[in-house]
């Protein structure tokens, strides 16, 4: 690994903190019905993506990473924006909030 | 090293309650402990605008966004708390393949970084440097040198966001000032008078 004693711990420990962050948010997708846990979860691996993109940009000591990173957060709040008001407009006037139940588009 | 591994642990423990939590705000509270953990890593990386940036829009704008439309939502939706979890049978060894498919990709990333050559160390500032790596400076400098056209890329997509959220939840009819509402009333009323007492 290039200048792996710059991180704090080895960029293994990186990769396994992400993947697990990120199966996390997997599992919280596919399990909640919920529609703003799932946004949450989204969050979660978005930020997991985050993580690992800075921390090879500080083993390789390359602030390409930082640029990707800034990028992913602008993203994230655009799709957490977005999604937020398709929340808004589709749960306002129901009792329940259940993804399931929203099926108008699938035919 | 400590660090990094109590914030390891906090990271998880408060994913999987973002994830198992029973109502959505224990959800957000989840997620702001989360992210000043990651905040606090992204310091311990020397990426310090990214913390700082980790911190506001996140914490300080997409958690208040979600704490909103809670709120906003909470108010006509009798059984929001208590959302019904259901998990298809598929779930379980489509997680598990996804797991297993991810750790490979990223070992075998990891294997392709390890054959490219390291840059000389020499070049590197020292750390607290005003032009250190990951520094303010450092990182404006490249936002607005070579990566410009994604930086600018960046503000197109907050623009088509802000009226997609616009056009979706917004309202429709156009705002008029309730004076001006009321003074349109007025003149309604006014007109149907005068109509009626020429009949």
């Amino acid at each position: 690994m290039p200048h792996a004693d710059l991180l704090p711990v080895a960029i293994g420990n990186y990769i396994g903190l992400s993947l697990v962050i990120f199966c996390i948010g997997i599992a919280g997708v596919l399990l909640r019905r919920n529609p703003l846990i799932m946004l949450m979860s989204i969050e979660l691996m978005w930020n997991a993506a985050n993580l690992l993109f800075l921390a090879f940009s500080r083993a390789w000591l390359n602030n390409a990473g930082h640029i990707f990173a800034f990028l992913v957060i602008t993203v994230a709040a655009a799709e957490a924006a977005i999604g937020l008001a398709i929340v808004v407009i589709v749960f306002r006037n129901a009792q329940n909030v259940d993804v399931d139940e929203v099926a108008l588009l699938k035919g | 090293m400590i660090l990094f591994y109590a914030m390891a642990i906090v990271l998880i423990l408060s994913a999987i309650f973002v994830v198992t939590a029973a109502k959505p705000v224990y959800s957000v509270v989840g997620l702001l402990a989360h992210f000043a953990a990651l905040a606090i890593l992204y310091f311990s990386l020397s990426a310090e605008f990214l913390g700082v940036i980790q911190i506001i829009v996140y914490s300080g704008a997409i958690l208040m966004l979600f704490l909103f439309v809670i709120a906003l939502l909470s108010s006509g939706v009798a059984a929001f708390s208590e959302g019904p979890n259901r998990l298809p049978k598929i779930a379980y060894p489509a997680a598990g393949a996804l797991a297993v498919l991810l750790g490979f990709l990223v070992f075998a990333a990891g294997k392709f970084h390890a054959a490219v050559p390291a840059a000389s160390k020499a070049a590197v500032p020292p750390v607290g440097a005003a032009n250190a790596f990951g520094s303010v400076a450092d990182f404006g400098r490249a936002l607005f040198t070579v990566d410009l056209l994604p930086f600018e890329i960046t503000a197109f997509i907050l623009m088509v966001a802000v009226i997609g959220v616009i056009l979706l939840a917004g309202d429709a009819t156009p705002y008029v000032p309730v004076r001006k509402r009321q003074r349109i009333v007025d003149q309604e009323m006014r007109e149907a008078v005068i109509r009626e007492g020429r009949h």
